[in-house]
């Protein structure tokens, strides 16, 4: 079975994301976004080592949800940052330790970080123990930190790991 | 009234864009100048492609949902490219505004991180 279909959740999302290239859904289209499904999982199965599982779907979605709303008042705080006076800013590195041990939520942890009000993920430490934020305004680091662990590290700790 | 939906859609994005291209002209270090990229951005981009997919679906024979998918790479790629170049300022050693962190982030130093941190 691992042999055959190394990631099976790979193989519909690499199917969807084939008709949204194409932009049709006949059948024939179909058939090659599932075949590619199938095929590109078995050539890169060196990139991905690691078994991909989500264990609360929903939870995701949730998430989801909330990161989209995230990510669009983090619009409005940024620029209101960039448009008013850039002197009176106090940008901060925050080191996290962090809870999250598999790769894919870490990599997703970074991601949501980088795309969220006023911080910037730098750098994993090699251990994968710490990661490194900077915020653009933070006066409080603790709070900063409070927040991202709570909002973000939580919920993707039980959608990807047990 | 679509038409204007439009037209507000593409007026916002335009802005929230200019606004993260202003940052990288007013902001005052590489760290800070990263975050104006990386997040106006992104609405402004998602404002345009929420637009471009409203006109051509409504206008043209099919749904278009190109711009899905533009999103999701946008969405993916950003904070990737941001992370990188973070990555590669500290590495150098740039001037910041921010105190840069004291560890030196190699794999030898886990225990002083430690310490440090309590």
């Amino acid at each position: 079975m691992r042999q055959l279909l190394p990631h099976p959740l790979l193989t519909p999302i690499l199917a969807i994301l084939w008709l949204l290239l194409v932009n049709s859904i006949e059948s024939g289209q179909i058939v090659l976004g599932l075949f590619l499904g199938w095929l590109l999982p078995k050539l890169t199965i060196q990139f991905w080592p690691e078994q991909i599982r989500i264990y609360r779907p929903l939870l995701l979605l949730k998430f989801l949800g909330i990161f989209l709303l995230d990510i669009i008042l983090a619009n409005f705080t940024v620029a209101r940052l960039i448009l008013g006076s850039p002197q009176s800013l106090r940008p901060l590195f925050v080191t996290i330790p962090l809870d999250v041990q598999s790769g894919l939520a870490i990599s997703f942890l970074a991601n949501v970080i980088s795309l969220t009000p006023g911080t910037v993920s730098s750098r994993v430490s090699p251990d994968h123990r710490y990661l490194l934020v900077h915020a653009l305004n933070e006066t409080d680091p603790a709070a900063l930190i409070a927040t991202i662990k709570s909002r973000y590290e939580a919920p993707l700790k039980e959608i990807f790991e047990k | 009234m679509l038409e204007f939906l439009i037209s507000l859609l593409i007026v916002t994005g335009a802005g929230f864009a200019f606004i993260g291209s202003l940052g990288l002209a007013r902001l005052k270090d590489f760290y800070t100048r990263l975050h104006g990229p990386t997040k106006a951005t992104t609405l402004g981009v998602g404002c345009l492609l929420i637009a471009s997919a409203l006109y051509f679906s409504l206008i043209g024979q099919s749904i278009s949902l190109h711009e899905v998918l533009v999103t999701l790479f946008l969405f993916m790629t950003a904070p990737v490219s941001a992370h990188m170049l973070a990555k590669a300022a500290l590495h150098l050693r740039l001037d910041s505004l921010a105190k840069p962190p004291e560890f030196p982030l190699s794999g030898h130093s886990v225990q002083r991180q430690d310490s440090a941190k309590l």
